[in-house]
């Protein structure tokens, strides 16, 4: 039982950061209607963003306590890939506008690819160690569970996140701006929405959003590479087809219950007799369940076309 | 010469094969780098051509070629391993007949197995377009890739290590042969009464119902022959390499045919063909530059989309003007 | 004589939406029947229904005593119902014979072996396709276009083929949604002529949905009106033109000047 609540404790920790990814699919799949392939690389993009700008910052770094040393490395890494989201945007899908969203598809996985060996080239091919910003310590107390102070940030910082998301989505003029973009984008331009503005702000979001999940991921399994974004990003796209691709409650909702699944999956495959080694496949199984029995998710409408 | 233009595309077909016949008997005086990048490129021929049925014509966006390609090296290859053997013994012992038998077996039930994969894969993209349906091709393209992986090392598909010791049965006949074949069946399926609904599926599906066009058996047709001839292009590839291992059937070899399809221009066959020999070479070219390679392609893919989605050589509209009268 | 289409306690909802509410109405053979309404009254729903491209959710429809939900829309194209959409849906890659050619496809005795072994039977049969192409084409002036991309047909070129097109299929029933839209007052009396036209020369019946009360009013044998899914008067254009229901139907959504003064 205490097995059972431990499992189930790690796999809400990993899906608070799949939560984190998949925000950031929803969203552009919101106002854009388009899978943006590459968003599992910006998450790379977030963890290297953080190795880097820690090496960087050392001295300083190191004089700070570490829950300040830590919101430095996660901020300066958000602002970087949310201005790399955005250029990603302006230079391969804007000139895409109002072309196929097939079009866009294949540009998304041209970039996916660019970042993955370009940074193959500049980080180099193999596994780096990511550096003890959060300390490695137990949380004690909590009976025979095991929480690791790693644990308890990636809870509160995603928490912090959603909210955050939440305020300015319901609250700020652009969340306005977005939620009417993805309801009716013709009249929402003709109403005056700043079309490309609102797109560049989305994809902003959504590249900071990830970032933030590639620091806390690379803080909970401590290395980076220029591939580690590709396994979750599946699994956080697969989120978001789960909650309902679009809807954003969806995406939180159903990065949880892909972390947990895992989690749980991964724990007692030897109980099932699932060979570990079909671990990379079980996420597509889900997706292509998903697509074929409830296309909408857990929480999206269904979408039905005119003739 | 009445009878000769009348069935110009059968006599078309005769001639590739018998070329590829002829200079196959003479490919001891080729380079052998040099033919073995014809021969590649002879099998990207039938991957590229095979996935634009899919992809180009019927507009079913798949990204999962490179998994029937998989099935097909793998059942083949496991075909003339563990039953070549006993096949030769039953022809009388190995000769060029025997092992040309053999191979017509090995190909075809790679071939079958990739068009049954095909028809699984077929089935669920009734349901699905666009985008999702090329995410779950992916999908079951990696699915593919991971079941083999996760073979027994010592079993006869190896696990992650692969399979090798294949026998070296293609020849530039059997390859150019199969291309020449997979071009003749693309293409005059598409240009027939028949095969033009592979196009209208393609533009619009419900004015395609609405003619009468059966959407659901045009799209299983596309993507079972898509897959079969994927399958045979893999089987090609096993018995020309000897070794096979489960990455090469990934996504990103998946993503090198739909580079080709995509430079060609969706939709045509002679595009295609052309880009997959230019892109074999190109690959060549950047062997010594392995690192820059993917990134190569892929801005080839981003600047391909932005600036010529139609690919390099558009479909072009066959003149009708009435016969008599 | 027996309805060629008869339609009884037919409706469909969508979600919250009654988009066609206890439809009941008939087509006899050889009959010009117009199905006007407001916009939204559910018209093209109608047309959806009756093609099989939505399912009722009550009622039945029949199609020469056949019960037509439940077909593939491809199916009942087969059965002899062709139709045209109300925003133009051609097969917009193609050239406009190979348009019409796409509607032969039903009628082909030779499937996909033939087109791979292209033997003398294959020929026959394409050669005799491409002479139905072009005598239809022909009927209707577009021969000479039928090497052109569909695309760069003119608007009202793109509205006539796409009746062709449908056609092509040889139906018993021909359902036109809106083809007057976007054509100039000429092109109206055109298409009026022609949809006369058709319907003779082909011996069909014809349902046509047109907002344009001239065309409408001048070729109808008979007319049903439809608000908010529900027919609301059915009869000869003089009994409709007249009827108040009908009057106050569009009037509640006009400004004033009633359409049907035309
Ligand atoms: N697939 C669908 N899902 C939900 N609602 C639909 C669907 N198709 C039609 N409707 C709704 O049904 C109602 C009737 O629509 P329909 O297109 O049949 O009207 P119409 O009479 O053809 O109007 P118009 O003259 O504008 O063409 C409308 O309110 C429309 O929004
Ligand atoms: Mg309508």
């Amino acid at each position: 039982m205490d097995q059972f609540v431990q499992q189930l404790l790690n796999g809400l920790f990993l899906g608070a950061i799949y939560a984190l990814i998949a925000l950031g699919y929803t969203m552009v799949y919101g106002v854009l209607r388009f899978i943006n392939f590459a968003h599992g690389d910006v998450f790379m993009l977030g963890a290297f963003g953080g190795l880097y700008v820690h090496k960087a910052l050392a001295p300083l770094l190191n004089a700070l306590p570490w829950p300040l040393a830590l919101a430095v490395v996660m901020l300066a890494s958000m602002a970087i890939c949310a201005a790399l989201g955005i250029a990603i945007e302006y230079f391969a899908y804007r000139p895409l506008r109002n072309r196929p969203r097939l079009n866009v598809l294949i540009t998304a996985i041209g970039v996916s690819l660019f970042i993955e060996y370009t940074g193959q080239l500049v980080f180099g091919a193999t596994q780096q160690p990511f550096p003890a910003i959060i300390p490695r310590q137990n949380i004690s107390g909590l009976g025979g569970l095991t929480v690791t102070m790693t644990q308890v940030i990636v809870v509160v910082v995603t928490t912090a996140l959603l909210i955050g998301l939440r305020y300015i989505v319901m609250r700020t003029r652009l969340g306005l701006a977005m939620r009417a973009l993805s309801l009716n984008p013709t009249a929402a331009a003709l109403m005056g929405v700043n079309t490309s503005v609102v797109i560049s702000f989305t994809f902003g979001l959504g590249s900071a959003l990830a970032a933030a999940g590639g620091i806390l991921y690379a803080s909970l399994y401590p290395s980076v590479d220029p591939f580690m974004g590709i396994q979750p990003g599946i699994k956080a796209f697969v989120a978001a087809v789960l909650g309902g691709i679009g809807n954003i409650p969806g995406a939180a909702l159903g990065g949880m219950i892909i972390g947990v699944v895992e989690t749980l999956v991964t724990g007692y495959s030897q109980k099932l007799g699932i060979p570990s080694g079909y671990k990379e496949g079980v996420a597509f199984i889900i997706l292509i369940l998903i697509l074929l029995f409830k296309p909408s998710g857990l929480l999206g409408k269904v979408e039905r076309e005119k003739v | 010469m009445q009878l000769l233009l009348k069935y110009r595309t059968q006599a078309f077909l005769l001639l590739a094969l018998l070329v590829s016949f002829v200079v196959s008997q003479a490919s001891d005086n080729i380079d052998g780098y040099v033919l073995q990048i014809m021969l590649v490129a002879g099998i990207n021929i039938i991957l590229a051509v095979s996935l634009n049925l899919v992809n180009g014509h019927t507009g079913q966006f798949s990204l999962g070629h490179a998994g029937f390609m998989g099935v097909g090296a793998y059942m083949s290859a496991a075909v003339s391993v563990e039953m070549g053997p006993s096949i030769l013994g039953l022809l009388g012992g190995p000769s060029t007949l025997s092992h040309g038998v053999t191979f017509v077996i090995a190909l075809l039930v790679g071939g079958l197995c990739a068009a049954v994969c095909g028809w699984m894969v077929g089935v669920p993209s009734l349901r699905l377009r666009g985008d999702y349906l090329a995410i779950v091709t992916l999908g079951f393209n990696e699915i593919i890739r991971v079941v083999f992986q996760n073979t027994s090392s010592s079993g006869p598909f190896g696990g992650a290590l692969g399979m090798r010791g294949i026998p070296d049965y293609s020849t530039f006949f059997w390859v150019f042969g199969i291309a020449a074949i997979c071009i003749y069946v693309v293409a005059s399926m598409v240009n027939s009464t028949y095969g033009r609904g592979f196009l209208a599926v393609r533009d619009d599906e419900v004015a395609s119902e609405s003619m009468g066009v059966n959407t659901v058996r045009y799209k299983v047709v596309a993507f079972v022959l898509g897959a079969f001839f994927a399958g045979l292009a893999g089987g090609l590839y096993a018995h020309l390499f000897g070794a096979i291992d489960p990455k090469g059937f990934g996504f990103l070899k998946s993503v090198d045919i739909i580079i080709m399809v995509i430079l060609g221009g969706m939709g045509s066959t002679l595009g295609v063909v052309v880009a997959a020999i230019g892109l074999t070479t190109l690959n060549e070219q950047l062997r010594d530059a392995e690192k820059f390679r993917m990134i190569v392609f892929s801005i080839l893919l981003i600047v391909m989309m932005i600036v010529r989605p139609q690919g390099l050589l558009p479909v072009t509209f066959e003149k009708k003007r009435r016969k008599s009268a | 004589m027996s309805s060629v289409l008869e339609l009884n306690d037919v409706s469909i909802q969508f979600g919250g939406l009654r988009a066609v509410g206890g439809l009941t109405f008939s087509i006899q053979p050889g009959e010009l029947v117009g199905l006007i309404g407001p916009n939204g009254a559910g018209k093209t729903t109608v047309f959806n229904l009756i093609t099989g491209v939505y399912q009722p959710t009550s009622g039945s429809i029949k199609f020469g005593g056949v019960s037509v939900p439940g077909h593939k829309p491809h199916q009942i194209t087969k059965l002899g119902i062709a139709r045209t959409f109300q925003n133009i849906r051609l097969f917009s890659s193609l050239s406009v014979f190979d348009n019409v050619r796409t509607a032969k496809m039903m009628h082909l005795r030779h499937g996909i072996a033939h087109s791979l072994f292209r033997g003398p039977a294959f020929l026959d049969e394409e050669a005799m396709i491409e002479n139905e192409v072009f005598d239809l084409l022909d009927i209707f002036d577009l021969g000479k276009e039928a090497s052109t991309p569909c695309k760069s047909l003119c608007y009202g070129d793109q509205r006539r083929l796409e009746i062709v097109r449908a056609l092509a299929t040889k139906p018993k029933l021909l359902l036109l949604d809106e083809p007057a839209a976007g054509m100039n007052p000429t092109e109206k009396e055109e298409l009026m002529h022609l949809i006369q036209f058709i319907k003779d020369k082909f011996q069909i019946s014809v349902l046509l949905v047109e907002h344009d009360m001239k065309v409408v009013m001048g070729i109808c044998q008979r007319i049903a009106v439809l608000e908010y899914g529900v027919k609301i008067a059915e009869g000869t254009p003089a009994e409709i033109q007249n009827n108040p229901k009908v009057i106050a139907a569009y009037l509640g959504t006009e400004d004033g000047k009633g359409p049907l003064d035309a």
